[in-house]
């Protein structure tokens, strides 16, 4: 009895982490779309295998020890020496180190640098993003290649949602667009990230971009997209009652493409106005 | 003839020396014994993680079957789920709400405060706490601060919807959310008490540690238990205040005209508010600059009570008991200094994210030591599976998958894709909700027969450890993997976007597992109240333990010892032979039988 409940438990661990691993050995996360963002999906795979590995072995480990342990009649060495205690913290804790900080160092910190700290490409398409509650405007500076000014006091969500300010002539060719936004492929893209209210996240899942959108803040994302194609965009910053369906689209277009469409949401504006 | 060193069973019809005659009310109620509060706090905590579950249950009803009609809970909950299909605004006050309550007056008062309470002056061979009058304020206090956070489901707009982490603006402008009308505030007011009862009880165990261990008791000598509580201690004084600040701040934000966390500029609901001059981001600082550490302050304990509880079953000393303690030193200072892998998309210069990751990462190097300590402890060891050391090997099982969740998240670039998503859901609810969740019933199993003097059922406590690990480790794993594929945390539904329609199905497993999972907690509940009154009577060591709470008798009079324990060993003397058997209490002299340390 007691060794059929020593075996049981001691399935539940290993099979716990046999399952686990095949389970998880078959997720795919959503298509990759970005430069930048192989290097993340470098870091995850290394990731994803190191511990894959570790988290197997631990629990195998765990489930001999609980297997073996339950039939033994008398404990084995009571104490181990302080030689071998400080081996063993001393090569686990220590590779421990070396496969977290060597994975950050090797892999992870380059793919950082590219991203933050790479000077902004001369030939980026610079679109400036304002989340609100619960929507994404979108702006693009237009031929003169300026955003006009805007102003916070002129703000109103149904005529002026941007604030933009009317006698500025930068602003007069501006594009204006909600929840969509087009890039050419293969050229760099500059994120401008604002908000007029609460904290937003701007998150691209195909193109391992994520970057909240903070009031009071500017911050910016620099991303090559290599896809063409639809894809989503989404909020991953609680930012109230609709942020589970503040969903925006992302379509990744030909150069020929993009500047269609971008004199085609420009004559929509100038109808509009 | 020899005499056993471990005190008989109980004596109830003595009463012990100190012991006067006192009321009802002054017993049970405004009591200053430690071990009345203790459990007190322990009851408390334990109704509050019923209201957490049911919380969880609601959360994983709406993203399981998002748009099922719930007739029973529209009748329940006529405001929240007016048509049996439950309100966005609802969702949110429930996630906020669960997340806050399993948090602060679960965990905090079950394991922390409740089990700290009790244990830490038993095992340190003193008869209470070094503040017992301030011990009882700081329970009532906290008793006040659960039932507030409790009433704010009441206020005008519901209960808080900000989430547990409360970031302003949503927090502070009573237009972004229902729950940002009295709802935040009632949760301000709430939070300040509980800081100051969690910082008076904090204060209280660390004197008490400092200043009335038994003779004999060196640092070196404690358990692990009792090093555990004493850095969650440490680590809960220098890391409330910031948090008070913060509290402060937001509610002068909130009712006051400030700008602490409110920038110029800000629209909302197509208003301009006059504000200007704050920034959301220092909230977020002085709410990780305490949230970092209070996850330590939550799972440090609950190593520590796994620690002690694996040797009494493995009838071994714990594997280098010397350097587990000195990688919960190593992890209480470290983390102090990590709290910015929180924000890092949240717009933190990418230089800071660069420090924060690295120093976060070198945390993984005293936890791999503690854990392959913990592990190391089966090895050769004489298996006895009871109740406690199941919940206890279920502690090791998910700090190992939950510790390295965690590589991922420290990790700057791995964490652009994964922040904000269901993997770190599941990360933490591995670690401060799994691994203390085992712990706590780990510890429940193990010193119920102390604390009442019976002993629960082995048979319902086997059948709940099934019932808690399985569902457990596949709902919170799954999440892990919901995570990678991009489903971000905190939405009502996973129903708006195409990339995330393949992830209802799993949502679906989820929930039934959680459904599982918490019909499994009937059965200790059952166990809890049965065992209570009809239990079997309990020796006073049942587990031929080594601390010194188990040489008085269950339950340990009031006083706790006849006279002071004079300590002559560490606490950890398994497989040596006495005439109890293969141990020593702390007080066997060393005539008796070698002192290891």
């Amino acid at each position: 009895m007691k060794k059929l409940e020593g075996s049981l438990v001691s399935l539940l661990f290993a099979a716990t982490a046999i399952v686990g691993v095949a389970y998880g050995a078959g997720i795919r996360m959503p298509p990759l779309a970005s430069r930048h963002g192989a290097g993340i999906d470098a870091m995850l795979a290394y990731l994803l295998f190191t511990v894959g590995g570790l988290f197997l072995a631990g629990y195998l480990a765990l489930a001999y020890f609980i297997w073996r342990g339950v039939r033994r009649s008398a404990i084995g060495p009571r104490l181990a020496t302080r030689k071998t205690e400080l081996l063993l913290s001393g090569v686990l804790g220590l590779g421990m180190a070396v496969i977290a900080e060597g994975g950050v160092l090797a892999i992870g910190m380059p793919v950082w640098q590219e991203y933050f700290a790479a000077a902004v490409p001369v030939d980026a398409v610079t679109i400036d993003v304002t989340a609100q509650q619960f929507a994404w405007n979108v702006r693009y500076p237009g031929p003169d290649g300026k955003f006009g000014k805007t102003d916070p006091r002129l703000i109103d969500d149904t005529t002026n949602p941007l604030g933009l300010m009317p006698d500025d002539l930068a602003g007069k060719d501006d594009v204006v667009t909600l929840n969509e936004i087009a890039v050419p492929v293969n050229r760099p893209v500059r994120i401008q990230l604002r908000s007029k209210d609460v904290i937003h996240s701007f998150f691209l899942p195909n193109f391992r971009v994520k970057q909240d959108a903070v009031p009071g803040m500017t911050p910016e994302v620099v991303f090559v997209p290599t896809r063409t194609g639809d894809f989503e965009l989404a909020c991953a910053e609680l930012c109230g009652l609709a942020h589970y369906r503040m969903r925006g689209f992302f379509h990744v277009l030909t150069a020929a493409q993009f500047d269609d469409w971008l004199r085609l949401q420009s004559a929509a504006n100038a109808k509009g106005n | 003839m020899t005499t056993p060193f471990v005190a008989g069973p109980p004596h109830h019809a003595d009463p012990a020396p100190g012991e006067h005659a006192v009321g009802f009310i002054r017993r049970w109620v405004f009591s200053t014994d430690h071990k009345i509060i203790g459990i007190q706090y322990i009851i408390t905590g334990l109704l509050m993680g019923v209201a957490g579950g049911a919380l969880a249950a609601l959360i994983r009803l709406q993203l399981g079957w998002p748009e099922h009609r719930w007739m029973l809970l529209s009748h329940l909950l006529p405001n929240g789920m007016p048509s049996g299909v439950m309100t966005p605004e609802f969702y949110l006050a429930v996630v906020t709400m669960h997340g806050t309550i399993m948090v602060f007056f679960f965990i905090s008062y079950v394991l922390v405060s409740g089990f700290g309470n009790y244990l830490v002056p038993l095992q340190i061979g003193a008869k209470d706490m070094a503040f017992p009058f301030l011990n009882m304020l700081s329970y009532w206090i906290a008793f006040l601060s659960a039932a507030v956070m409790l009433a704010s489901f009441f206020v005008e707009g519901g209960a808080a919807a900000a989430g547990w982490t409360a970031y302003p603006p949503l927090s502070a402008v009573s237009s972004a959310v229902p729950g940002s009308q009295m709802g935040q505030t009632v949760w301000i007011v709430s939070m300040a008490l509980f800081i100051v009862s969690f910082t008076m009880s904090s204060l209280n165990i660390v004197a008490t540690v400092f200043s009335v261990r038994a003779p004999g008791l060196s640092m070196m000598r404690l358990s692990l238990t009792v090093w555990s509580y004493f850095i969650a201690s440490i680590l809960g004084l220098l890391a409330f205040p910031p948090l008070t600040a913060a509290a402060v701040m937001l509610l002068l934000d909130r009712h006051f005209g400030t700008s602490f966390f409110l920038p110029s500029g800000l629209v909302v609901a197509n208003k301009l508010l006059p504000n200007t001059g704050g920034s959301p981001l220092l909230w977020q600082h002085l709410f990780w600059f305490l949230g970092h550490p209070e996850v330590y302050v939550l799972i440090l304990p609950a190593l520590g009570i796994a620690c002690d509880i694996l040797p009494a079953f493995t009838r071994k000393p714990v594997f280098g008991y010397r350097i587990s303690v000195w990688c919960l030193v190593a992890v209480g200072c470290l983390s102090m200094i990590v709290w910015g892998h929180h924000m890092f998309v949240s717009g933190m210069s990418p230089f800071s994210g660069e420090y924060f990751s690295l120093v976060t990462l070198t945390i993984t190097v005293p936890m791999t030591i503690f854990g392959v300590n913990m592990l190391a402890s089966l090895r050769g060891a004489k298996l006895q599976l009871r109740t406690a050391m199941l919940f206890s090997l279920g502690v090791i099982a998910l700090f190992g998958s939950g510790g390295l969740g965690g590589l991922f998240l420290g990790n700057a670039t791995a964490d652009m894709q994964l922040h904000d998503t269901y993997f770190v859901v599941g990360h933490f609810h591995m670690m401060i909700g799994g691994v203390t969740l085992l712990a706590t019933f780990g510890a429940i199993y193990f010193w119920f027969p102390k604390m009442f003097g019976r002993t629960m059922n082995e048979t319902l406590g086997k059948l709940h450890f099934w019932f808690t690990f399985a569902p457990f480790f596949i709902i919170f794993f799954m999440q892990h993997f919901l995570g990678l594929q991009g489903a971000p945390r905190r939405y009502y539904a996973f129903t708006a976007y195409d990339y995330l329609q393949k992830t209802r199905g799993q949502n679906l497993v989820i929930s039934i597992a959680a459904m599982v999972l918490l019909s499994g907690q009937l059965l200790f509940f059952l166990n809890f109240v049965w065992s209570l009154f009809k239990g079997p009577a309990a020796e006073a060591n049942p587990w031929q333990a080594t601390t010194l709470e188990w040489t008085v008798p269950s339950p340990p009079p009031h006083g706790n010892f006849d006279a002071i324990p004079i300590v002559q060993r560490w606490a950890y003397e398994y497989g040596v032979q006495t005439v109890d058997g293969d141990f020593a209490v702390q007080t066997v002299a060393s005539h008796h039988a070698r002192v290891t340390a």
